[in-house]
């Protein structure tokens, strides 16, 4: 479904991704973990072209990521952010059927109806008619969800969708993200959550220094890891003191 | 005193009538600025080079000319070519193309201030360029400029004065022609101070009541 290989990226002189190679599979979920600065975020924009790649090739069921497939590929992977980048001029529902109606064309009727619906899946219906400023981090980010979820997407890509949320706001997003993960949707998330990749991950992928370091099925790689690399992280997320 | 009243009373229908012609030139003026101003900004955004470079040039010959020499270049030599103009739209011309540059610049603050965040997430969703200005860009970065457009409103609203070099007669022609008939200059030009700080103070509350707005959000 979503396939890299040798990816290459530079922004100037520093060398973000140097050879980045992986699979993921229809329904499956993969983690990307890793130390901040190892390039986790810019593989996600990379595959959703915020972000050129210099080298190498992505591909998007089987269609590579160019300038001139961008739109085939934007309408197949959408993508939910660290700090939500909701519109805030609009509402949460104007949020949702944004994508929808403006750039796939679909009638407001028809975007309201299924958006109303994705809000009462994240858990948001009674807030559709709020404006972000007036919504916690958790309720934001869930409308996030919601808007990538809107333009029915193959795959979407999550990056640190939890990393900007008051703890106690963490678990209700984890949560929708979970649900959709045991819907069987395509996902790529770059976490620090070490619990959500295990209970939700299919594959985790240990990015360090612009390549994957180590990559494995979610409990092997937790469990047993390979290198004293992905060790040290990992404990070192496990016992920050 | 009585006399100041007396006459204020004789004056105040003409100075009136100006006040009325300056305000309508300032609002015609104020449209074609704010209409060529965002054209500009628009240009300077083009992916297409040779538009930017043209909305840059435009914009720096403009700025670099005294508005009085622009409007007598529009009033007495566009004539000698063939187009010629009745005062009044020379007027809106010179002063909206003058002011069309400023415009450009408070409207290229408030676009720049949307957050690039905002533009990744249209991208994100599949938006191309022309959506992302109709549905993101536009619709925060015009608000964002409002404050600075209405002081260049106000400034304008002063500016309009130099119309009255082309025989518009506006607030400062007509007091002009008052005076020189009367030769009661005190009386007049106060009362054409008067009339200038009666229009353009309603407009800087307004400036500051924007500001405030913008300020909480």
């Amino acid at each position: 479904m979503i396939r890299l290989r040798g990816v290459r990226k530079s922004f100037g002189e520093r060398d973000v991704l140097r050879d980045v190679s992986f699979d993921v599979a229809a329904g499956e979920v993969a983690c990307l973990i890793g130390p901040s600065g190892s390039g986790k975020s810019t593989i996600l924009r990379c595959i959703n072209g915020l972000e050129s790649h210099d080298a190498g090739t992505i591909e998007v069921d089987g269609v590579a990521v160019t300038p001139q497939s961008l739109p085939q590929v934007r309408a197949a992977v959408s993508m939910v952010f660290q700090r939500f980048n909701l519109f805030p001029h609009r509402t949460a529902l104007d949020n949702i059927i944004e994508g929808p109606v403006h750039v796939l064309g679909q009638p407001v009727a028809k975007a309201t109806a299924r958006a109303m619906a994705l809000l009462e899946r994240v858990g948001m219906a009674s807030h559709a008619q709020a404006f972000p400023r007036h919504l916690s981090g958790g309720q934001q980010q869930r409308i996030g969800i919601a808007r990538a979820l809107a333009m029915e997407p193959r795959a979407i890509l999550l990056d640190e969708p939890t990393s900007a949320l008051d703890p106690e706001r963490v678990g209700e997003v984890l949560k929708v993200m979970r649900d959709l993960a045991d819907g069987g949707m395509t996902m790529i998330v770059v976490t620090h959550e070490i619990a959500f990749a295990r209970e939700a991950a299919d594959q985790i992928l240990f990015v360090d220094g612009g390549t994957i370091a180590e990559q494995g099925p979610a409990a092997e790689f937790l469990s047993n890891p390979k290198t004293d690399r992905t060790r040290l992280f990992l404990s070192r997320v496990r016992h920050p003191l | 005193m009585q006399e100041f009243l007396a006459d204020a009373a004789l004056f105040l229908p003409v100075l009136l009538r100006g006040l009325g012609m300056t305000l309508l030139l300032t609002a015609a003026a104020l449209a074609v600025s704010i209409a060529l101003g965002l054209l500009w900004v628009l240009m300077g955004y083009a992916r297409f080079a040779p538009l930017r470079w043209i909305s840059r040039a435009i914009i720096n010959v403009i700025r670099g000319i005294p508005i009085i020499v622009q409007l007598f270049c529009i009033y007495f030599v566009l004539p000698e070519w063939g187009l010629d103009l009745p005062p009044f739209a020379a007027g809106v011309l010179g002063l909206g193309l003058a002011y069309s540059v400023y415009q450009a610049e408070n409207f290229r603050g408030g676009l720049s201030s949307v957050d690039k965040d905002l533009i990744e997430a249209g991208t994100m969703l599949g938006m191309t360029w022309p959506v992302l200005m109709r549905r993101v860009v536009l619709p925060l970065g015009i608000p964002a400029a409002l404050p600075s457009l209405g002081n260049t409103t106000i400034m304008l609203l002063k500016d309009s004065s130099i119309a009255s070099t082309i025989t518009i007669a506006e607030l400062t022609r007509a007091g002009q022609l008052l005076a020189i008939s009367t030769f009661k200059n005190g009386t007049v030009y106060l009362l054409i101070a008067l009339l200038y700080l009666a229009a353009s103070l309603p407009m800087a509350a307004a400036v500051r009541a924007l500001e405030r707005r913008f300020a909480r959000k």
